[in-house]
């Protein structure tokens, strides 16, 4: 029967073909393993650990800032945030619901959060609620079978316990906006903070740290399962100012409502002693991101509450420059103790009628009486005979015209004027007129408060140039202040001019003095126009400048030391509208002086 | 006589069963207790819920391993074609009742088990064929008449599994026939033809495809396509290969496993989870115990001189081996993911008692029939 041997001889090969076939599949599938395992071994080895190594980032607590005696003005307080982890929720938006059930939120914050939700990735936490109280967190906690995804976040939160005391000094910290993004990925972490303003901006890369990471094992469904490593990084550099908390309240209350700025500088040392800008407003609003009624409100208010005028706001000084002016004369030996010019209420230069502020005039005045009586046309004679120029370098030499190293980055130039200067800014030559203007402080002159305060210091102390500091140096740290070169002989005379100013009968401030324990004080008042009262106004009954709208009044300065023998404290006032430099900037300086005397900083 | 067909009716159960090859056997017992150890890691290190219970129905199988091995091998011959109608009605039942109630179905309640008859089809189908191409004369086996009837009974069960739809089993059934005709001495050139005809027909085919497959060979080509969705599966099991590297991260420190980036571990995926814990050294242990497995089937096949027996272990083995080889090949982005276990590694009671039984007949053929060439001689 060869059919069936023939059935039977054709299966053998063909059998052996099966068993080949069998044999090359299962090398394909040895191939195979050996491509995935071994040569892109490395490649899946990093896909797995993408896959179950969570990488969080810690946020280090920021630095404290202390003021001079060591009083906490800026701490970190514990506050409760609710977030969403995406991952972990099968349905975000249902969770989301449920939460709003539970927490109310403001349109604002849906909005935040549903761009939260389109920007990070999917296991980032989302903030959806900070500042949860108690009964909040509570609520929350006790639907969390319902809230999948939602984790109560234990974080810190920046306080500023005397809240609008330092907004200008500190500043304040806020969300990291668009503009702020840095490579770091610690300014992605939702909650993360930055200086906005102030000293928590301009030493914001301290007081911040360095952030840490933590690496977590997580499931497929993002639970984590253990902590793999951790990093904590280190909290941020405490810093100390050298504002003492309790002048600066002193300070800030002397100003009632006033709109203005004070600076209180020690006139050894330059450390600011208080620094002050009203009105003012609380920073602990700016925190987790100010409401937009509140910020409106801040912007539109005519006073200027963000802006701190100590340090940006810039004035003319009116007669308190007549210091500098007197300064410059002296030391060139244009005038002299002894020197008088005769004031009858005005005189004419370049043509043009100028004024004292006393309209019969002074008669005639030497220089401590000019500075007690604040008489203009003294300044103009002298400004005319000195010239701009030498004014210009005195007031260089006492501080003014130029910013300093306090740490504080919104500071203004001010501007001190000179012929050089006219003709590359207004291509126009320096007349008559310039000079007797700038001689009373007016015209192109502009200062800060703070520029005061500094000008005063180097003129009470003696002649040295301190340089204002805000940041408490270590105590082995002293600085030597260079000497001006200015003659013992031109300051006291100046200085006895101040005094007189405040206790002399008659002087421009007489009504501010004080005596502590023998402790007087010294200053020069100035009152600047903001605008000339018309003849219109003046036909419509108007002839005293708080008949004004607050607007148009003058501005009120006063720059005052104490004690007078042997300087200590050196103060500037810059009342906003005030009116008049001895009716309302001199009690508010005489005020802050006798605190400081009274605390002996 | 040369043609000796009948076997000595007088030998023991347990004269024979001393004949059954006995390496064989530990061989299945030693994949049973690989899949029980890699169940048992996949549960996070428990024995429940599918260590515990894929080892006692390993025991369960073993048995019916052994009471089919020690069957009088004329009875397969004598009820090939038999078996192969109940099957193939049973399928149409399965077909017919899927359609009255809702969606796919794929099994018959039995109350304590789910018969699947898809799986038996595959045993059924090996028989029928053994059995007609046992009594079919080369010119028949050569000619396109002779092939008609084994063609259309391949077919029909085929037709009838992927309308269930399965496509994994339909497409295993198809080679295995496939294999099994060729195997007979079916010329090359009908392959060929056929081959040049399925690859014309392919657009049409893809309209039967239900959406969910259609989906799965996209995803099988271009897995990036659907990271998260069903080329998540593929990608999740490719990383968990790759960063086992070749030593394994270690028994039960499988993270794409235990961490459950990793779906279907206990079932389809448990290849991947056993090498990624065992690394390339684990799977080509692995690999290496069932290409044994597969060549000592390929060795009774050559050793006993029956056609019909084999026909039979040719048809099983090559089941087997479709088995392993389409499993572990879409595990590793291969081949599409069409839903093929492991046998006796992947969790399933089906799977375990289908393959179960394809051994104890291929045991029951290597031993029975050595001296008779023939069941139908007499």
């Amino acid at each position: 029967m060869s059919y069936r041997d023939e059935k039977i001889k054709i299966l053998g090969p063909r059998i052996l073909l099966i068993i080949l076939l069998n044999i090359l599949a299962f090398m394909l599938i040895v191939a195979r393993l050996y491509y995935l395992q071994i040569f892109e071994a490395d490649k899946y080895r990093t896909m797995s650990d993408e896959n179950r190594i969570s990488t969080r980032f810690l946020v280090p607590p920021r630095g404290t800032i202390y003021d001079r005696n060591g009083e906490i003005i800026a701490k970190n307080e514990q506050d409760f945030q609710a977030l969403l982890i995406m991952e972990q929720t099968p349905d975000a938006q249902k969770t989301l619901d449920d939460f709003k059930r539970l927490i109310e939120l403001s349109p604002q914050e849906e909005q935040r959060i549903s761009a939260d939700i389109k920007k990070h990735r999917r296991f980032i936490p989302i903030k959806l609620k900070s500042n949860l109280n108690w009964n909040e967190v509570s609520k929350i906690m006790l639907h969390a079978p319902d809230l999948p995804g939602i984790e109560i976040n234990e974080g810190l939160s920046r306080k500023y316990p005397f809240a609008e005391l330092y907004a200008h000094v500190l500043g304040y910290v806020g969300p990291v906006a668009e503009k702020d993004k840095k490579d770091s990925p610690i300014y992605m972490v939702p909650g993360f903070k930055i200086g906005k303003s102030g000293l928590e901006k301009s030493l914001d890369y301290k007081l911040q740290g360095q952030g840490g990471t933590v690496k977590l094992e997580v499931n497929a469904y993002g639970r984590v399962m253990k902590e793999i490593e951790r990093n904590s990084g280190s909290i941020g550099d405490s810093i100390q100012i050298t504002i003492d908390t309790r002048l600066q309240k002193a300070a800030y209350q002397a100003f009632g409502d006033n709109s203005g700025a004070a600076v209180v500088i020690d006139v050894h040392s330059g450390e600011i002693l208080a620094l002050v800008s009203t009105p003012s407003f609380d920073p602990n609003l700016f925190t987790n991101g100010i409401s937009y009624r509140n910020w409106n409100d801040l912007l539109n208010n005519e006073r200027t509450p963000l802006i701190n005028k100590a340090v940006s706001g810039q004035y003319s000084p009116g007669s308190t420059f007549k210091i500098v002016v007197a300064l410059a004369a002296l030391e060139a030996g244009v005038i002299d103790a002894k020197t008088r010019y005769y004031c009858s209420g005005g005189m004419d230069i370049g043509g043009t009628r100028f004024h004292c502020w006393r309209h019969f005039g002074h008669g005639p005045q030497n220089v401590v009486e000019a500075l007690k009586n604040s008489c203009d046309i003294f300044f103009y004679e002298t400004a005319l005979r000195v010239g701009i120029d030498k004014i210009h370098d005195m007031a260089l030499r006492l501080g003014l015209g130029q910013q300093f190293d306090i740490g504080l980055d919104n500071q203004k130039s001010g501007l001190i004027p000179s012929q050089q200067w006219k003709k590359n800014a207004k291509d126009a030559a320096w007349t008559k007129g310039d000079s007797a203007n700038a001689g009373i402080g007016q015209g192109y002159v502009l200062i800060t408060p703070l520029h005061l305060a500094t000008m005063l210091a180097r003129v009470v102390n003696g002649g040295y140039a301190v340089e204002p500091t805000l940041i408490k140096k270590a105590a082995n740290k002293t600085v030597k202040n260079k000497f001006l070169n200015i003659s013992q002989r031109s300051l006291n005379l100046v200085k006895q001019g101040m005094y007189e100013v405040v206790n002399a009968v008659g002087g421009t401030a007489a009504r501010a003095k004080f005596n502590i324990n023998g402790m007087q004080m010294g200053g020069k008042t100035g009152t600047t126009q903001v605008r000339r009262i018309s003849m219109k106004e003046r036909k419509a009954g108007i002839i005293r400048d708080e008949q004004l709208p607050w607007k148009l009044r003058n501005h009120a300065l006063f720059i005052g030391f104490t004690p007078i023998d042997e300087p200590r404290y050196a103060v500037a006032v810059v009342v906003e509208h005030g009116s008049s430099g001895s009716g309302v900037a001199a009690p508010i300086a005489s005020k802050i002086l006798q605190k400081a005397l009274e605390l002996d900083i | 006589m040369r043609y000796s067909s009948l076997e000595n009716q007088s030998e023991s159960l347990y004269s024979k069963f001393l004949r059954l090859n006995i390496s064989y056997i530990l061989l299945i017992i030693l994949l049973a207790i690989i899949g029980t150890l890699t169940l048992y890691s996949a549960a996070n290190g428990s024995w429940e819920p599918w260590a515990v219970r894929h080892i006692s129905r390993f025991v369960l199988a073993l048995g019916l391993m052994l009471g089919l091995a020690l069957i009088d091998a004329r009875k397969y011959y004598k009820y090939a074609y038999a078996f192969y109608f109940i099957t193939l009605v049973m399928l149409v039942l399965v077909e017919v009742s899927g359609h009255i109630g809702m969606g796919a179905q794929r099994w018959i309640n039995l109350g304590f088990f789910k018969l699947q008859p898809s799986e038996l089809m595959k045993i059924g189908m090996v028989l029928f064929m053994a059995r007609y191409f046992s009594s079919m004369t080369i010119q028949g086996i050569r000619s396109i008449r002779g092939i008609i009837i084994p063609v259309v009974m391949a077919l029909l069960p085929v037709g009838l599994i992927f309308l269930e739809p399965d496509l994994g089993t339909a497409i295993m059934l198809l080679l295995t026939a496939a294999i099994m005709l060729f195997t007979v001495g079916v010329q090359w050139w009908k392959f060929v033809l056929v081959g040049i005809l399925a690859v014309v027909a392919l657009p049409i085919g893809w309209n039967f495809l239900h959406e969910y497959q259609q989906n799965r060979v996209l995803t099988f080509l271009d897995p990036e396509r659907d990271p998260l969705g069903a080329g998540y599966h593929i990608i999740q099991s490719k990383i968990a290969f790759g960063s086992g590297g070749l030593f394994g991260k270690g028994f039960l420190h499988g993270t794409q496993t235990h961490l459950n980036f990793l779906p279907e571990k206990h079932t389809d995926f448990i290849f991947t989870m056993f090498s990624e814990e065992f690394g390339m050294i684990g799977g080509l242990f692995l690999l290496f115990i069932n290409l044994l497995v597969l060549l000592m089937g390929y060795f009774f096949a050559f050793r006993t001189r029956n056609y019909f027996a084999k026909l039979v272990i040719i048809g099983l083995n090559t089941n087997y081996f479709l088995y392993i080889f389409i499993n572990i090949a879409m595990v590793m982005g291969l081949l599409p993911v069409v839903g093929v276990p492991l046998p006796l590694i992947s969790y399933g009671g089906t799977v375990m008692f289908s393959i179960m039984a394809s051994f104890g007949i291929i045991l029951c053929m290597a031993v029975s029939n050595i001296n008779a060439d023939n069941f139908n001689e007499d």
